[in-house]
């Protein structure tokens, strides 16, 4: 369990990235953090792995603050973040090296996450390309079988078969005991695995649910001219809107709907999921 | 595997699902695939894969033995044939007919014509 609470953050004083984040993560989900460029989706996930300090406000995973570096909470999170420097040597040594860790390490599993991903364990780090080092470091980071994933932009610069070889294995890594976070802008590549979502803006948590409740609420598709709706764009197949979903029967999510109308017309959109 | 995007994901599932009941390919009385196999068989959160498998439990389609899987009922055929005929009615065939207008391959025959 990650707990925020009224969490603040500044780099620069007066320019705040973070502010007023109060958010529970919980297990047995495959969260989407989502927010504009700029917005501390980064910051956030760096706060709850202890990386950095926040300026106020209280940060808990599992009941301990990260910022103590618990062994404890460091054996059991790992990030992945979206650039990152690995020593240039093979993944298979990088795992040898690092894993002690990881008490929970299983280097058959990784060794078999990198045929699915198709990389190359017994090369150099270096002589790999970008989209095969993040590759091979996703495939460490699942083999370690940690409680909480998190996972900083994983799909850039993953070819395409990758990127359903990605959803695969993820799908199959979460259970009760475990949670996911992904931060990305590509809400494609991952609109069918999470099934939580949070979308950060200026004020906070402009909205936390999970997809189940948004396509119950929320429905998303084309409209007529005058019908009444939360939010609505032109598109190439006419106008696309979000809106009230009445009609007792669950709509198909469209992520990228929902961000915009979220953006456009938070209170409302907001309100519809105070909890 | 390709989503489309009229559908929720978990009724896609759920009809592929129906599908290999249909067929024959899951028999009535075996055990099929659990939540997580299906979940990254497929690529989709396995809360979405396990809420088509409850629509499924809920239709009397399949059924849960604690601690063992999910087992393809007595009878699940039929009653799968009859829900999907069902849904083909009310929902497919009224699109299908509209389009088969539209594109002048069936001709509406008013009932009520005075000649008749």
């Amino acid at each position: 369990m990650i707990e925020l609470n009224n969490l603040s953050f500044a780099y620069r004083r007066k320019h705040p990235v973070l502010s007023n984040i109060t958010l529970n993560l919980s297990t047995g989900h495959i969260h989407g953090l989502l927010g504009c460029n700029g917005i501390g989706k980064t910051t956030l996930l760096k706060i709850v792995c202890g990386i950095m300090r926040p300026d106020s406000g209280r940060v808990c995973v599992d009941g301990r603050n990260p910022m103590e570096r618990h062994p404890e909470m460091l054996s059991s999170m790992f990030i992945v973040p979206e650039e990152f420097d690995l020593p240039n040597v093979s993944l298979r040594r990088y795992a040898a090296i690092t894993a002690p860790f990881y008490p929970n390490f299983d280097m058959e599993q990784m060794l078999g996450y990198c045929r699915e991903l198709n990389v190359d364990a017994d090369v150099r780090l270096h002589s790999l390309s970008m989209g095969q080092r993040k590759k091979a470091y996703i495939a460490f980071a699942l083999a370690c079988n940690v409680r909480m994933l998190l996972l900083d932009e994983p799909t850039n610069g993953l070819d395409i078969p990758s990127k359903g070889a990605f959803r695969r294995l993820l799908a199959g890594y979460v259970d009760d005991e475990r949670m996911v976070v992904i931060s990305t802008h590509q809400v494609a590549d991952v609109e069918q695995l999470i099934d939580n979502i949070i979308i950060l803006d200026t004020e906070g948590v402009a909205l936390n649910a999970t997809t189940a409740e948004i396509c119950s609420r929320l429905s998303f598709g084309r409209v007529s001219d005058g019908a009444e709706v939360l939010y609505r764009e032109r598109s190439v197949v006419g106008d696309v809107a979000v809106a009230v979903n009445d009609s007792g029967e669950e709509s198909s999510l469209n992520i990228e709907l929902l961000f915009n109308a979220a953006t456009a017309n938070r209170k409302a959109i907001s309100e519809l999921f105070i909890r | 595997m390709h989503f489309n995007e009229e559908k929720p994901i978990w009724r896609q599932i759920y009809e592929l699902i129906a599908k290999r009941i249909l067929s024959g390919e899951w028999p009535e009385g075996e055990r099929i695939v659990s939540v997580r196999e299906m979940a990254a068989s497929v690529g989709v959160n396995p809360n979405t894969v396990m809420r088509s498998y409850e629509h499924l439990e809920a239709d009397g389609v399949i059924f849960n033995r604690r601690g063992i899987g999910f087992f393809v009922a007595e009878g699940a055929r039929e009653r799968m044939c009859a829900i999907e005929r069902k849904k083909f009615i009310d929902e497919e065939l009224p699109k299908l007919r509209e389009r088969l207008l539209l594109l002048g391959l069936i001709i509406e025959v008013k009932s009520n014509s005075k000649n008749g």
